[in-house]
Formats: structure tokens, sequence, C-alpha cells
């Protein structure tokens, strides 16, 4: 069993396993505790529809995915500021924009849209060094804005306009983390796929935040499901030869579930009246 | 007469709606303010201009004698303490009491810095000073409504401010609790000798220790001077619509 560690690929995907799980987790934390889930989504697609145009423009597909991940950023978090809309409405209308830029991207595409596809779906089983290299740094960087920001991330977390009153600046801090779920979202394209990775995003931290009061425990928890979807989705779809993506989010929703049912916070407190 | 707030010919719009009218306002250092008028009369929006949190339309804002830009805004932001209306707060919320406190802090401490030993001093005292240290570990989300606004009040105070703005803190609240939160303020106001302004549209619900008044009405200061001025008959019964006697405001103690 343990031989099949010597092959390069598939050491390249544990690493990518370890490395997507920890960031995605981190990352989902923000999205789950600032109510935004479908800014995975709305990236994703962003990344998705930059992709595709770098395919056509013979332009390396992951920068023109960071090329458009950021535009989306710096397009959310103004609609909904200046705008003076819901953030999830300013993310909804840049999600529809992308998805109708990505639709036309695949339309032009002419013949197989294998390539195209394969950002959809992603393989952790096929990925390149240089997909390894990306993600360490963007993983990197979230771990040390995570580390030396940590308190001003837990204010603008808990109330954004709190966090403005007491002399943050929450703006240029909630665009980074805007823009940081971009990034993530961009160098996990080819390894989740463009269209799993919002599971992986939501699932972990939703699950950690069912089990705990703490916000570090919870960013802990995270992490640990997000690692921990990862890696035993690779060894099923090593196992039964079914597509690694789809398990990984498989797996990161039973994780869900069971977190939801065993749940200290869903314990209903009985009263029990004395009989005299 | 140190000026801690001048507000000169100030709007401040949402949308269609016009919050504030061209209103120009002055607040002693060291005064205790208290902001009355009916609801949509545009006190929350006051306390927003003071903070930098409004969007002024037309005007200007001094805080301690300097013009507020949106580029200084934030700098003053860490000396005024603000205590918004409740906020709803999902029960599942994981941070807890002592970290909503220590957020007070975070401006003061800077960025990229984590707390240190005098911040947690003076959380821990401030903590002990609102008699919120029995519940410190508990979720934010789980508290009374009585208890997260002493909770605010206490992050607010972390802050070490020089004015402290309350938005009707009060409100919503059982009688107890409305006596025990307008006590603290009093206690605050007599040892601290911050510049206050509260916020309310009940006259029940006024500290005894208010030394100013303003009265608001459709984005209009329609009175403003000290609390003897103010709150007459006359006035009350123009900005409520209906005769209205005024408070007893010599009356020592919460005024519940």
């Amino acid at each position: 069993m343990f031989e099949i560690l010597q092959y390069h690929f598939l050491q390249r995907a544990l690493v990518a396993s370890v490395l997507g799980g920890t960031v995605c987790g981190i990352v989902g934390v923000w999205v789950v505790m600032m109510r935004i889930p479908f800014v995975g989504v709305a990236m994703s697609h962003a990344a998705f529809a930059g992709a595709i145009f770098g395919l056509l423009l013979h332009i390396n597909p992951l920068l023109m995915a960071f090329i458009f991940c950021f535009a989306s950023t710096a397009l959310i978090g103004p609609v909904a500021d200046r705008g003076d809309i819901d953030p999830n409405i300013s993310i909804g209308i840049i999600f529809s924009i992308v998805l109708g830029i990505a639709f036309l991207g695949m339309g032009m595409i002419k013949g197989p849209k294998t390539e195209a596809l394969n950002f959809i779906w992603g393989n952790i089983l096929i990925i390149s060094t240089s997909d390894l290299y990306y993600l360490f740094l963007i993983s990197t960087v979230v771990i040390a804005f995570l580390i030396l920001l940590y308190k001003e991330i837990q204010a603008i977390l808990f109330n954004r306009e709190l966090a403005r009153a007491i002399g943050l600046p929450e703006t240029v801090l909630f665009y980074c983390l805007l823009f940081l779920c971009g990034a993530t979202v961009t160098v996990n394209l080819n390894i989740i796929g463009g269209l799993l990775i919002f599971s992986l995003i939501v699932n972990p931290p939703s699950a950690a935040y069912q089990l705990t009061y703490k916000l570090k425990t919870m960013y802990i928890l995270s992490v640990c499901f997000g690692i921990g979807s990862c890696l035993l989705g690779l060894f099923f779809s090593y196992l039964f030869n079914v597509p690694s993506g789809a398990v990984i989010i498989i797996v990161s929703s039973l994780i869900f579930g069971i977190s939801l049912i065993i749940s200290p916070k869903r314990k209903v407190k009985k009263y029990e009246v004395s009989k005299t | 007469m140190t000026l801690d707030i001048e507000i000169s010919n100030a709007t401040v719009s949402y949308r269609e709606h016009i919050a504030l009218k061209n209103i120009s306002l002055r607040i002693e250092a060291g005064s205790f303010t208290a902001a009355v008028g009916p609801n949509g009369a545009g006190k929350t929006t006051l306390l927003t201009l003071v903070n930098g949190l409004g969007k002024l339309q037309s005007g200007t804002v001094r805080i301690f004698g300097a013009l507020v830009t949106k580029h200084n805004r934030n700098k003053f932001r860490r000396d005024i303490g603000y205590v918004p209306q409740q906020m709803n707060i999902d029960a599942r919320m994981p941070i807890s009491v002592y970290d909503i406190v220590m957020l007070g802090r975070y401006s003061k401490i800077g960025l990229f810095r984590y707390p240190g030993k005098k911040d947690y001093t003076v959380v821990n005292n401030i903590c002990q000073l609102i008699g919120i240290d029995r519940f410190i570990k508990k979720p934010v989300g789980h508290l009374s409504g009585g208890e997260m606004q002493k909770v605010s009040i206490a992050r607010a105070l972390a802050q070490e401010p020089r004015i402290l703005l309350l938005d009707e803190p009060t409100a919503n609240l059982d009688p107890c609790a409305q006596h025990e939160i307008i006590g603290l303020i009093e206690r605050i106001y007599n040892d601290h000798k911050l510049t206050i302004i509260f916020v309310t549209h009940l006259l029940t619900h006024l500290p005894s220790l208010c030394t100013d008044a303003l009265l608001l009405k459709n984005g209009h200061i329609i009175a403003s001077g000290s609390i003897h001025e103010v709150f007459t008959k006359d006035l009350l019964s123009e900005v409520y619509d209906f005769d209205i006697d005024p408070p007893d405001v010599n009356r020592a103690g919460p005024n519940v």
C-alpha cells in the first residue's frame, strides 16, 4: 500500500491536500463568519472565466484567472460600499457578469474543450510543480495575513461597522480578505476545480462553527477538516478510481453532516418539574 | 472653554432622505449632553457624524479642535467610544465577552501587534468596574439585552476614550436593566469626566447628571443649551407635537 507514496504525482497531491485544505479552511472561516458564502462561487467563476480567456488568448490561464479574480474583488467591495447594498447582492451581480463572460469564452473555444473543462473539475493527481509553488505562495500569504492581523480580522468578522467605529482600517482590510479569497480560489482551480472549490471553502468552517464558541478553535478545526477532506478524498479517489475533486467535496459534506448532528450548540436544556 | 466637538453647517443625506439639515453645534469638553427627539429626528445620525461613520454632504466637523477629513478620521475614532443601538448577534457566534471588550483596545494597540500586559490590565479593570467579570468567558451571543449593553459600554471604555457616544443604551431593556445601565453611565461620568452624548427618545430615560441638552426634530436642532433652558414645556411640546411636561432634571439618581 505505502509503496504508492514513492510516486511523484502522489507526493505532489499529498502536499497540495495539506496546503489546499489549510488555506481553504482559513479563508472559509472569514467567508462563513462574514455571511458571504457565495463569494466562493463568484470568485471561482471569475477565475474560470479568466482561465478560459487565457486559453483563448494563449496567455498563462492561471495568470488570467488571477487577474479576473482581482478585478472581481476590486468590484465586489466598492459596489457594496458605494452602492450601499448588501455584499451578497454585489457578489450576485459580479457572479452573473463573470458567468456570462465564462460562457462566452467557452462558446469561442474551437474544437474539444477538455482543457477548459479541467478548470471546472480539477484533478489533484495531475497537478504540476508550478501549481504547487503558486499554492505554497498563496498559502504563505494567507497564513501570514492571519497571524499579523488576527485581531483586526476578528473585529471585522464580528461586525464591520464596529471595526470601523473603533478606528481600524476596516475597508482596506475587508477588500484584502476578499482578494485573498479570490487568490485562494485561483490557485486551487487546477486542484479541486472551479465548480467544487466553493464547497471546500464553506463546508469545513461551517462544520467547525457547529463545534466551538472560540474563534481560534474554529480556525484550527476548519483547517483540520479541510486537510482531512482532501486527504481522505484523495485516498478514496485512488481506491475507487473516481474523480478526486468530487470525492473531496463529498467527504467535506459528510464532515459537516456529522458536526451538525453532534453539535453541542444544538443541545436543548430540559427543565424538570419537581414532583412534590 | 475647550470644545471637544464643533459641527458647522452640516448636512447628512441617506439617498433621498435628509437626516440632518445644515446643523451647527458646539459641545464642551467634559459636558454630559442629552440628545432628545422623536424617532427619525436625526439623533443617531448626529452620533455617526461625530465618529465619522456618517457621510457628510456639506459642512465641517472638528474634533478636539482639528478638522475631520476622510484621511484622518480613523485617528479620531480611537478616542471616541461608540455604543450603538442593540446589535443582532448569532447565539452561536464563536467570540467571548472578553474578546469583545478587548476589541476596544485594538486601535490603540496598532496594526501587526498583539495585546500586551497593559491592555489585559485595562480590560480586566473595566470588566470589574462594569460588573461583567462574572461572565467574561461566556459566548457573546448568550447574553441578555442588558448584559450586552454593559459589554458594549465596557468595550467602548476599553478604548480609554475622551468622548463617549451612547445611542439609546436603555432601549428595549426592562426597568431593572435600565436602572442599572443609567446608574453605570453616571458612575462612569463621575469617575472619568468624559464628554458624553446620550441619545434617547424617552425623557424618562435621562441620567440625572446631564448638564446640557439638544432637542432634535426632522433633522433640525430645535434647541440647545443647558438642560434647564432646553427642557421647557413649550420646546418639548413643539418637538413631540403634543403637550408634554419637562422631566424633573434636579432629581438625584437614575430617572427611572
